[in-house]
């Protein structure tokens, strides 16, 4: 093993890495969680379970859980058609992928916001109903499942899918016996981290889902309005929720990813 | 032959209806009044004072997410020490939580009244919160893994012969990694460079809790976005959402140039 920069700078380096994480993330985080029980667990309980605060976790859970569905069928179909299919501007079309990443969440609501929204060109008003969270979400975490299986399917032998068919095997047959079977860990590790995206999801919901409690407002934007109210307490609580769902959500699909794979081999 | 067509409709409609038509109508939009109009409602004080805030968060942020990625990346690799995995875990914790969490955390820790060294820092004249500081942490915080990502599957590969062959000839620790690492290194933290740029310009709900979005003060593009849109100024919020958008698409043409060249190494 080589050190970087000899044993004295390693311990400087890493050092510096960590005194940098502690300060600009662990910390704030460490905060959030004490602010949480800071009045005990009951107040911490209490907090959680009010009506609003449940209603807004449950508004999130159910439509994330809906868009890591359609992006699981979604994100291989267009993984697959980028990979096997060939047609011009198919590589602008690969390039575009990404654009949900690049492009600042808030610029993403207002785009929905014109197609879908009481100005829309084709008659579809989305605008303040709980299809539209679904809607912002679906548009966020669009490339997660198309980048984890886009990999995979490039490198995935096609002799096994050759010799399926000249076996008799249909087309769907072969899919779903032979390819599907490849892509299910990196399937569900993109769908893992849709997921933790898309509990946490905050900018791209502001202006299109109208925030009406009860109704729309997901839980990253109940805790703004709860920080906005000046209630730390009630807003730390339901974030602490939100990031044991998102961990533990990313341990579970991890954990699935990795068994399909050792079931591969 | 009849599926692949289906298949192809369906990916590339899909896509349309979700990225592609609601990102084009917000181009037209912007220039419904003509290109003057848009150009005169990115050009006003207030417009250039926020893309003039964005640009100095990105300029402090990325280098800073930069070298520390570099470093952790390093430690994480090369080097064995009690806690290295729970470094290379706790990295990716950012990616877990939500941009608004990540606002009421730094208020917690920051905040002038009852945040943790808040109240101090402000006796002695520092102001953390509803200035640029908090700003410009929140950001910190929220692209801080995508340099680490991106350059520790590089290192793993590039593997440490090369290394060893220069202590072997006498180079000293940074002389082999200026002259060595560096070099091999290069387009991964480029691309993970060009990755924190675009979620450091986009970043919206963290900022929005810190900053306290003081028109001409605090507003960072992407807030200016929202004002204008709530305030009824349609070609502003559209015609900055343009600016923003141009960004992304930069940023992803920079993703392109630079990946095959990382994957030549």
């Amino acid at each position: 093993m080589s050190r970087a920069f000899g044993i004295s700078g390693d311990v400087l380096g890493r050092g510096v890495a960590m005194t940098y994480l502690s300060i600009v993330a662990l910390i704030p985080l460490a905060a959030v969680l004490l602010e949480s029980v800071d009045g005990g667990l009951d107040t911490f309980w209490s907090a959680v379970t009010t009506e609003q605060a449940v209603a807004s976790l449950k508004i999130t859970l159910i439509a994330s859980l809906i868009v890591v569905l359609v992006n699981a069928v979604f994100g291989t179909l267009i993984a697959w058609v980028l990979v096997r299919d060939e047609f011009p501007g198919k590589n602008i079309v690969n390039s575009l992928i990404d654009l949900p990443f690049a492009l600042p969440t808030i610029v993403a609501g207002l785009t929905l916001l014109l197609f879908y929204g009481p100005d829309s060109p084709v008659g579809i008003n989305l605008a303040f109903t709980r299809a539209s969270i679904v809607l912002a979400l679906l548009f966020v975490t669009l490339p997660f499942v198309v980048r984890a299986v886009q990999p995979v399917l490039l490198e995935l032998d096609r002799e096994m899918e050759q010799a399926a068919e000249s076996l008799g095997a249909g087309k769907a047959t072969v899919f779903r016996r032979i390819v599907l079977p490849n892509l299910t860990p990196a399937i569900i590790a993109g769908a893992g981290l849709a997921f933790a995206r898309a509990v946490g999801e905050f900018g791209s919901l502001v202006l299109i889902t109208g925030n009406i409690p009860f109704k729309t407002q997901a839980a990253s934007v109940f805790i703004f309005s709860q920080v906005e109210s000046d209630n730390p307490i009630g807003a730390a609580a339901v974030s602490v929720v939100l990031l044991l769902v998102a961990l533990v959500v990313l341990l579970i699909f991890g954990w699935f990813s990795k068994r399909a794979l050792r079931h591969e081999e | 032959m009849k599926s692949k067509y289906a298949l192809r409709f369906l990916a590339l409609g899909y896509l349309g209806l979700l990225l592609g038509i609601p990102v084009a109508l917000v181009f037209i939009n912007a220039f419904q009044d003509g290109i003057g109009a848009a150009w005169d409602a990115v050009t006003t004080p207030e417009a250039q004072h926020a893309f003039w805030l964005t640009f100095i968060m990105v300029v402090v942020a990325v280098p800073l997410n930069t070298l520390f990625g570099v470093l952790c990346a390093l430690a994480v690799v090369r080097q064995r020490f009690r806690g290295r995995a729970l470094l290379n875990a706790m990295v990716d914790l950012p990616f877990a939580v939500s941009p608004v969490v990540v606002g009421l955390a730094l208020l917690l820790v920051y905040g002038r009244r009852d945040g943790w060294i808040g109240p101090w820092l402000s006796e002695h004249g520092v102001q953390i919160i509803f200035s640029m500081p908090g700003m410009i942490l929140a950001t910190m915080f929220v692209s801080l893994p995508f340099v680490v990502r991106e350059v520790i599957p590089v290192l793993r590969e590039i593997g440490t012969d090369q290394e060893q062959a220069a202590a072997t000839l006498g180079a000293n620790g940074l002389q082999t990694f200026f002259r060595v690492t560096l070099p091999a290194i290069r387009w991964g933290v480029a691309y993970g460079v060009v990755l924190t740029t675009a979620r450091a310009l986009g970043e919206f709900g963290a900022v929005s809790v810190v900053s306290g979005k003081l028109s001409g003060g605090t507003e960072t593009a992407t807030l200016f976005v929202e004002n204008r849109f709530q305030r009824f100024d349609e070609t502003g919020a559209y015609a900055a959402s343009v600016v923003l958008a141009l960004l992304a698409f930069a940023t992803l043409l920079a993703m392109n140039l630079i990946k095959p060249k990382e994957a030549r190494g």
